[in-house]
């Protein structure tokens, strides 16, 4: 049947308040999702009151800050701390981003931290990202081709087709898009999702690979492709402003093509 | 509990080598009910307050019952592959799922052909 109500164990509960603001002039509450599947309770919102000059100006910036001095008990991914990794991908005020390229002043009102939807929770804010990865893995996300490369040097690709895949080699796999995206929450298991469809279409339109008829066989159907519906959710929330659903609009083009 | 790889469940039986057809149908009906059910209002809107005979004779003239089949065809067509898609979205219970999709077929199919033969039996005056 379709579901329309959260399991029981996964409805949010108010955590604890810690205040560390002490009347600072800029004084922020961050909202924090924490969770911990061993402990068999529910997740729980804590409310960290912190000052903003203690910290620096990221959202990243400020939950290090409240691991350090204030929970050391909360889990996140942080790696590169300049949006080229994709570990700290979350969810903050209502938009799936990085914590390390979102500034804390660009939100109004209380910041609001969430993991990223409808993912299972390893703790607080890490999600699990088997499948995802896996499913990035089952596009051959590299070069196949018949033709040796030459002996004595690379493979060449002339000035125009290495255009072609700007706004794709930019794609950093940290899952906002799959995750905004409702037709990945609902039908995740099977639908490859915008991250993993846009680097298809990446080595789809690769002038050097020779796999182009396989690989578009490998995406013809209902579920790995075409449960995209254009909703444009991973367009929107992209942190590295790409467009995941005109990848996906060219995929389809270039299934229609071959039929033509 | 199964110990199968995470990439193996993605696999799974393999891509159905199918979709294009219906996303392409899909496509095709949409763009042909635009201009027929533009037509069919419009001209409905212009029989507004005719008796009943003349109604019967503009649908009897042979383009009008051509385009009066053709947008019955394009509409059940198309509420079929869109009620199709919702609930591949939307419903989970394999049981469920052949049941609702057998219904919907079942549906658009005899509205469809129940449609065909009204306009049928107008257009040629077998009452």
């Amino acid at each position: 049947m379709a579901e329309f109500s959260l399991p029981k164990n996964s409805r949010v509960e108010p955590g604890k308040t810690i205040n560390a603001a002490n009347g600072a002039k800029r004084a922020r509450r961050i909202k924090i999702y924490r969770y911990e599947p061993d402990s068999e309770q529910n997740p729980r919102q804590d409310t960290f009151e912190i000052d903003l000059d203690k910290c620096g100006p990221m959202v990243l910036d400020a939950i290090i800050y409240i691991k350090n001095e204030l929970d050391p008990t909360l889990a996140f991914r942080r790696s590169c701390r300049e949006g080229i990794c994709g570990s700290c991908a979350m969810n903050i005020d209502g938009t799936n981003t990085l914590a390390c390229t979102k500034s804390t002043a660009s939100i109004k009102g209380d910041v609001k931290i969430y993991p990223l939807p409808h993912m299972p929770v390893h703790k607080d804010l890490v999600p699990d990202l088997t499948h995802f990865y896996a499913q990035y893995a089952s596009i051959k996300p590299w070069l196949q081709s018949d033709s040796p490369p030459p002996p004595d040097r690379e493979r060449l690709q002339s000035k125009e087709d290495r255009e072609k895949l700007d706004g794709l080699y930019e794609c950093i796999l940290c899952a906002c898009c799959s995750t905004s995206c409702p037709s990945y929450w609902w039908n995740g298991d099977r639908y490859l999702g915008p991250a993993a469809l846009l680097q298809a279409y990446r080595w789809l339109i690769d002038s050097r690979d020779e796999a182009t008829g396989e690989r578009l066989d490998a995406l013809e159907d209902p579920f790995r492709l075409y449960r995209c519906h254009t909703i444009m959710n991973c367009a929107r929330t992209c942190p590295k402003n790409l467009n995941p659903a005109e990848a996906i609009a060219e995929i389809k083009k270039m299934m229609l093509t071959r039929t033509l | 509990m199964s110990l199968r790889s995470e990439l193996g469940r993605v696999k799974g039986l393999g891509s159905a080598k199918q979709g294009l057809g219906h996303w392409r149908v899909q496509r095709l009906t949409a763009v042909a009910l635009v201009p027929l059910a533009l037509w069919f209002v419009t001209a409905l809107m212009s029989l507004i307050g005719a008796p009943h005979a003349a109604v019967v004779a503009w649908i009897s003239q042979p383009h009008i019952t051509v385009l009066m089949l053709a947008l019955v065809i394009a509409l059940f067509w198309h509420l079929q592959l869109g009620l199709q898609t919702v609930l591949e979205d939307y419903v989970h219970a394999p049981w469920l799922q052949i049941i609702t999709q057998l219904g919907v077929r079942g549906f658009a199919v005899l509205g469809a052909l129940a449609a065909i033969v009204s306009i049928l039996k107008i257009s040629v005056g077998v009452n």
